[in-house]
């Protein structure tokens, strides 16, 4: 049983020499061939690399590192040398793309002793909040088979819920750490825009995008963070402030923490378990000292049509580089140019990725740029002055992750707008570029009488830009006085 | 509110560089109307003397010394990842003029 143990756990066992590093790795590959075939979170396995990594670190000792030796995954966006990444769209899965190099973040991991697994299942591009859009096919939820994992990251989020990996990496430009972590019960963290180098990740919005994990717990996510977090020269975006030594944060202690709740965040149709479970967890930190103000964040409304501007404007301007002439897909005898264009792209998108980048078009295009994307950054504006402000009231604000628990697979087939809303409570904390993370605070009964647990409810607290350490204390002393994030799937 | 005929999709879709089969053509017709009525909302909100958000940590001008990467990545292992005939180093693709 040594996949169910958590990062600390393991590298404790590892020093003490209670276990190897190999046999750590052959858990994960036993367990994800055990129940993988039933959620399908894994697109490319990189297993015998793996345990040739293992052999190296068993050779030469674990170090003191606590990611030495600890096997993960990455989304399937991140470059990995050698390792075939192709952001689960046909565009770049036919002639399967081999990066020649690494990006920044599992490069960082590398040089700390973990060792990568292969790649999980995402929507195409990360364009979607189900993983239905995946040219693999969808991700299940390990907790109710019938149903989404969440997305874009539903692979890495049903992968650390499943414990086929120690953690995994994720991003999320729209929710996508949040609200699958969210829907599989697990941790996640979006950082604030820069914490986390974008190098060689591939892009969907270049100005939203950010690199996060996701992991059992919430000690794990500092222990991930802090070892991937911070400047990197290869992204000018990335800041100067320096990462703290998250785990020293942790300490229990919320006495005094002030907490806003924005009103605008229960909204009408709210599943009842959902705002109960919510409700219930503001209680849990209020006994542990911690005080509660309802706040108001009056944009809100507008964060989601805010982000469905911007993110396919930037979408349009990304997605220019699939042109089948450096990687991926291509075509046989083309009239010319321009027809080899058209007929790459066209066979290679899925119709997500065709409509932001035709929405993306039409928003840019002459005439009304000031419409759209102008007003669209003016708005943004605007959400991010609530939150500002907001922060000058309280340290850390409490929310929902999901107005629901997971839905059905199918549930939102031909309605991108109703996909679209899964992000109501996500895209402000985007818009502001503000860290945010997603706990599992309970698990709602009436939507799955088949499972026994329930489907998992997620608890999101955000904090001001670079205040990462707040809000991983607070859900640390949340998850020291709960149960629910010890709880994992029956998978048949 | 906007709606977007099957004959503006093409053309849309013409300057992407995609192409909507006429089975297609209705569906994105219809669910691009469907997003351009649902971002129409943003039209509601007074932003009168609101300067834009293009970079929302306030980072701006990031430069570095203009040297070359100590990790260089070979230029045959990038051309290693097209599809595309290379010749002399350079990838061969499709005539412009036909």
């Amino acid at each position: 049983m040594l996949h169910t143990l958590t990062i600390t756990q393991a590298h404790e066992k590892l020093k003490k020499k209670e276990i190897s590093a190999q046999e750590l790795v052959r858990a994960c590959i036993k367990r994800t061939e055990e129940v993988d075939k039933s959620l399908n979170a894994i697109v490319h396995r990189s297993f015998d690399r793996a345990l040739e990594e293992a052999k190296k670190i068993d050779d030469q000792g674990v170090s003191d590192h606590p990611l030495s030796a600890i096997p993960y995954f990455a989304k399937d966006v991140y470059c990995e040398e050698g390792v075939a990444t192709t952001a689960c769209s046909n565009i770049l899965r036919e002639k399967n793309y081999i990066p020649p190099f690494d990006s920044t973040t599992t490069k960082r991991l590398k040089a700390a002793g973990a060792i990568s697994l292969g790649k999980t299942n995402t929507d195409e591009f990360t364009m979607g909040a189900s993983t239905e859009t995946s040219c693999y096919g969808v991700t299940k939820n390990p907790w109710d088979t019938s149903r989404v994992a969440g997305g874009s990251s539903g692979g890495s989020a049903a992968a650390v819920a499943a414990d086929e990996g120690f953690f995994a990496l994720a991003t999320d430009t729209g929710g996508s750490i949040r609200q699958p972590a969210g829907y599989c019960g697990v941790a996640g963290i979006r950082t604030t825009y820069g914490r986390t180098s974008r190098y060689g990740v591939m892009s969907m919005a270049s100005s939203l995008d950010t690199i996060g994990p996701i992991c059992k717990n919430v000690e794990d996510l500092a222990i991930v963070l802090e070892t991937i977090a911070g400047k990197d020269p290869m992204d000018g975006t990335t800041g100067d402030e320096p990462v703290p030594n998250y785990r020293s944060m942790l300490t229990k202690d919320v006495k005094g923490l002030k907490i806003g709740i924005p009103k605008e965040y229960f909204i009408d149709g709210m599943n009842a378990e959902v705002e109960g479970a919510v409700r219930e967890a503001a209680k849990v930190l209020q006994s542990l000292g911690a005080t509660m103000q309802e706040i108001s964040l009056p944009h809100t409304k507008y964060a989601t049509p805010c982000y469905y501007v911007l993110c396919p404007c930037e979408v349009s301007s990304n997605m220019a580089r699939y042109d089948g002439v450096r990687y991926g897909h291509t075509v046989k005898d083309p009239a010319d140019l321009l027809d080899y264009y058209v007929r790459v792209r066209s066979e290679g998108f899925g119709p997500e990725v065709k409509r932001r980048i035709m929405i993306g078009t039409y928003a840019l295009s002459a005439g009304y740029f000031d419409a759209y994307y102008r007003q669209a950054q003016k708005v943004r504006t605007l959400i991010k002055q609530d939150f500002t402000e907001a922060f000058t009231k309280v340290d850390v604000i409490l929310s929902p992750v999901s107005p629901t628990p997971a839905f059905k697979v199918g549930a939102h087939e031909n309605d991108p707008i109703a996909m679209y809303l899964e992000d109501v409570f996500l895209d402000g904390q985007v818009m502001a570029g503000i860290p945010a993370l997603s706990v599992n605070c309970g698990f709602s009964k009436s939507v799955t009488p088949s499972s026994v647990e329930g489907l998992p409810i997620g608890l999101q607290l955000m904090g001001p830009q670079w205040g990462e350490g707040v809000i991983l204390r607070a859900a640390y002393a949340y998850e020291q006085a709960t149960v629910w994030h010890t709880k994992r799937p029956a998978i048949a | 509110m906007t709606h977007l005929s099957p004959a503006q999709v093409r053309h849309i879709a013409k300057l992407a560089r995609l192409e909507i089969s006429d089975d297609e053509i209705e569906t994105y017709a219809k669910n691009l109307t469907a997003i351009l009525g649902y971002i129409d909302q943003l039209q509601e909100v007074d932003t009168s003397g609101v300067e834009p958000t293009a970079q929302v940590t306030g980072a701006a001008n990031m430069l570095r010394s203009d040297a070359l990467c100590s990790e260089k990545i070979a230029p045959e292992s990038l051309l290693g990842c097209s599809a595309l005939p290379i010749i002399d180093d350079q990838i061969e693709t499709p005539s412009a003029h036909g």
